[in-house]
């Protein structure tokens, strides 16, 4: 294997996972408080993922995520104000406090959204490489889902279409081994996704996704080959989602010895063990670490401080012709 | 200007081609389209266009219809072809909580500027999955325009504006009405959405349609005519925005409403025509408000079940002049 990871491109990747660590975590005690509405799906324990793969992107390139996607649009570069407004509601988040935690978005840095729906952005994903393609950009796209999606039809049409019409999308199958609340290989036939994937035309690998150089080394060939015009690609990474499914599960289902092991095999924490092991000081990575949480906790306290938003921005962006306008009465 | 006549699968064949030829960014793709379509309404793109921009697809609606939004959230105008309205339901995700939403719940970051081309109505004994008229179900969905033409004409300037509308467009092709001709410019403007057109003037009654039925109604009002009865004959053209306006001014006039759909009757479009008009002219102004549509069964095969089913002229007239008292 080349030597590809400097010091400075492993510091990258350990910011990374820390701010989404950080973010995660800042968010989850804001909606214990309440001050954060609605459910929170959160990628405690998964950072490796979105910070492997994100960091072999440009701006240009565009993402689309599921309802897991904190991770994925803070790797990409979005806004943390505009994320956690969103969180909370108020005015000055990326969608205008009408999409929260499951459809966070951030179209300026590339970030098509996250999802609501179980393989959702397959097909969009797939569509946004054959619209690149078509105008002739080298940006590619790729295609952040879950488990428990390759038992979705979108997952068999779109990974045919991106091979049929050798488009520029790498799929990302970040396999927490749970769909919702139940184990996926309970309800999966078959030998799994690289098989399913390979059997559609569309070639892949599996890494341990908890190892975020492995990812990054992995994410980083397979980009090459789909902005080479090689066709798409999948990376199958294996990790651990450390907590519920959503904020309001406690996830006292788990087998608390699983739950164990995951901590112990932490992304963060193990790259921060190399980091030590090739010569950072342990106060470095404290000081990062307390960096990002500041940077986090000053997000919160924006925007619990942050108005909410005007009642008039209901009726806003959803279609030109035929709006209803706002009666200036609430209903 | 110069009008020539064409049958209406030609004109929307040319609608399409002006507008292809016009904007490199807009392309078509569904089943068949690069063979021509189903219908030939898109006869001899491909040697035109080539197969970047004519692309037959695999019969994938899920994802015919979700790549369709992807192309078009990189900055490309698809127009997503779904050969038969009912096939939609294969793609429902994708249209509803994707398509519909997606500009609303980014706030604003998001447009989906597609076009989805969904032949509808009863249509050569096609039977129960072939032949559906639910075009109402989308009327209720906040984030779409619902086009419902019935001319050669219509049709044609109304997709030249859907397909260069930000917003999505959800044309309902009327199928049966794709032989019958009429004249279209030989360059095609846009039409507005939201403007109905008064296909006959009357002082006694006013009767307001879209889409496939027109043709009877048109005949109906013929025949009513002919029994001394005036008819206004409104042809809604868009189901949303529609021209609330145009009727109620015309039922301001005439007092009497009757409202003939292809579809079925029950919660279909005709009820919010009713309301509406209700509701904005109050009910001492309306003399008469009625409904015309299909029972609420499934479109059977056999030639006679079918025939029972369809609202006819004789059956707009006998409702008409129920309506007249």
């Amino acid at each position: 294997m080349e030597p590809t990871h400097n010091i400075r491109r492993l510091m990258d990747l350990y910011r990374t996972m820390s701010r989404i660590r950080a973010f995660e975590t800042a968010a989850l005690n804001a909606h214990k408080e309440g001050v954060v509405p609605g459910p929170l799906h959160v990628s405690i324990g998964q950072e490796g993922v979105a910070a492997g793969v994100c960091l072999n992107l440009t701006t240009e390139d565009r993402i689309t995520s599921n309802h897991r996607g904190h991770g994925h649009a803070l790797a990409k570069g979005a806004g943390v104000q505009g994320m956690m407004r969103e969180l909370f509601g108020r005015e000055g988040g990326h969608c205008r406090g009408k999409g929260g935690s499951m459809h966070i978005a951030d179209f300026s840095v590339g970030m098509l959204g996250a999802n609501g729906v179980v393989s959702g952005g397959i097909p969009i994903a797939v569509g946004a490489a054959q619209g690149l393609k078509m105008l002739r950009s080298s940006a590619i796209a790729v295609c952040f889902f879950g488990d428990g999606a390759i038992n979705r039809g979108p997952f068999l049409e779109g990974l045919n279409w991106a091979a049929l019409y050798n488009l520029p999308v790498l799929f990302i199958c970040e396999d927490n081994g749970v769909s919702a609340f139940t184990a996926t290989d309970t309800v999966t036939a078959g030998p799994g996704v690289i098989a399913r994937a390979a059997s559609l035309g569309v070639p892949g690998v599996t890494v341990d996704g908890n190892d975020a150089l492995a990812v990054d080394e992995a994410a980083g060939r397979l980009v090459a080959e789909v902005r080479g015009g090689k066709g798409p690609r999948l990376l199958h990474a294996k990790t651990f989602r450390i907590t519920g499914h959503t904020s309001t599960d406690a996830a006292a289902w788990r087998d608390p010895a699983d739950v164990a092991a995951a901590k112990a095999r932490d992304p963060i924490d193990r790259l921060g063990l190399l980091l030590a092991d090739r010569g950072v000081a342990t106060a470095d990575l404290d000081a990062l670490r307390l960096a990002v949480f500041e940077e986090m906790e000053a997000a919160v306290n924006d925007a619990k401080a942050a108005p909410w938003p005007d009642e008039a921005i209901a009726y806003e962006d959803v279609q030109d012709v035929g709006a209803v306008r706002f009666s200036g009465v609430s209903a | 200007m110069s009008m020539h006549q064409v049958t209406l699968v030609e004109a929307v064949r040319l609608a399409a081609l002006q507008e292809m030829r016009r904007d490199p960014t807009v392309w078509v793709m569904g089943e068949d389209v690069a063979r021509g379509g189903l219908y030939g309404q898109y006869r001899d793109f491909l040697p035109e266009f080539g197969a970047e921009r004519v692309v037959s697809t695999p019969i994938s609606e899920s994802t015919i219809m979700g790549a369709g939004l992807g192309a078009a959230l990189v900055g490309t105008r698809p127009i997503i072809e779904m050969r038969i309205f009912d096939f939609v339901m294969c793609a429902m995700d994708e249209l509803v909580n994707q398509i519909a939403k997606i500009r609303y719940m980014f706030g604003g970051q998001a447009r989906p500027s597609v076009v989805v081309r969904m032949p509808h109505g009863i249509w050569r004994n096609s039977a129960a999955q072939h032949s559906q008229m639910l075009e109402s179900w989308f009327v209720h969905l906040p984030g779409v325009i619902v086009v419902t033409p019935s001319t050669p004409a219509d049709a044609a300037g109304l997709l030249v504006n859907a397909i260069r509308s930000d917003d999505p467009v959800l044309f309902f092709d009327p199928k049966n009405l794709f032989p019958a001709t009429g004249d279209v410019a030989s360059v095609i403007e846009p039409i507005p959405f939201g403007k109905a057109r008064l296909a006959r003037e009357g002082r006694d009654l006013t009767i307001v349609s879209w889409s496939a039925i027109m043709p009877a109604v048109e005949q109906a009002a013929a025949t009513l005519a002919a029994d001394g009865i005036a008819a206004d004959v409104i042809d809604l053209r868009t189901l949303w925005p529609w021209d609330q306006e145009a009727v109620c001014a015309s039922v301001a006039r005439t007092g009497r409403l009757l409202v003939v759909q292809e579809a079925v009757s029950v919660a279909g479009f005709g009820a919010e025509v009713v309301a509406t008009v209700l509701e904005t002219l109050g009910p001492a102004r309306v003399k008469a408000a009625r409904r015309l549509g299909a029972p609420r069964i499934p479109i059977p095969f056999s030639p006679p079940l079918e025939d029972a089913v369809k609202v006819t002229p004789a059956k707009i007239v006998a409702a008409a002049k129920a309506a007249m008292g």
